[in-house]
């Protein structure tokens, strides 16, 4: 299993924001660093579900605030790492939807449920394969460091 | 001009974030980024030559699908194309 590290503000950042946007699901972009076959997030960076139509059961980010995001993050010397999204009242385990949609390969797919409103079970899958004809999810460890500069 | 390769396809673009090249329009931009780097071909494009649907391409700030001369639009060595696969998922299967 890889390893996913990242400091405990931006964990309870990520599972805040799918509290505050219960029942619809949220979404957003993991910043950080990758070495040594893990990534170390630095940072999330809320995005918008664009799925106004389904937002309690689907979520899209617009590809133009992506655009800004990979700006910011190169700006700061990082990269995108991957993203994050919630379930309300559903597991945290990728859905075939999510697996379907799922094209950041070597990037991190991180999923929180969100039961009857608050935060419950976090989990992280890393897209591995080497082409989208061969993908698979893998589950990753969480590290959440008290402090960021155990990370 | 410079285009943006994303954290996936890096490994497929000799590890660079960003790639230069001299081109006039956007297509010849990515074909010339496609036979420097082969591997990319691939992962940007149908066997039928298209798009594959689930790349975005942004010309600077725009959806190149959204130009009115889309792939034809002219470049300059200042201009950034961005690849960006598409963010989507959600918990119904």
């Amino acid at each position: 299993m890889s390893i996913l590290r990242l400091p405990r503000a931006v964990y309870e950042a990520i599972r805040g924001h799918g509290e505050e946007t219960f029942p619809h699901e949220c979404c957003g972009a993991l910043i950080g660093r990758f070495a040594e076959g893990s990534w170390t997030v630095i940072a999330a960076i809320r995005a918008g579900n664009t799925r106004t139509d389904s937002a309690h059961n689907r979520y899209r980010i617009a590809p133009a605030e992506l655009v800004k995001i990979e700006r910011e993050a190169r700006r700061q010397g990082l990269d995108v790492a991957g993203f994050y999204h919630s379930h309300p009242d559903h597991p945290a385990q990728w859905s075939s939807t999510d697996f379907a949609e799922a094209h950041w390969l070597g990037c991190c797919y991180m999923i929180t449920e969100v039961a009857a409103g608050k935060a419950a079970v976090t989990h992280s899958f890393l897209l591995v394969g080497g082409s989208e004809e061969d993908k698979r999810f893998e589950q990753q460890i969480i590290q959440v460091a008290e402090e960021s500069g155990e990370l | 001009m410079t285009i943006f390769i994303p954290t996936p396809l890096r490994t497929f673009a000799g590890g660079q974030d960003a790639v230069e090249v001299n081109a006039t329009t956007i297509s010849e931009a990515l074909a010339k980024l496609t036979e420097t780097h082969p591997e990319l071909r691939r992962h940007l494009f149908t066997a039928e030559g298209k798009l594959r649907a689930f790349v975005n391409v942004y010309f600077n700030d725009e959806d190149v699908r959204y130009l009115p001369a889309k792939e034809a639009t002219a470049v300059t060595a200042a201009d950034t194309l961005s690849i960006i696969p598409s963010i989507a998922g959600g918990w119904t299967n």
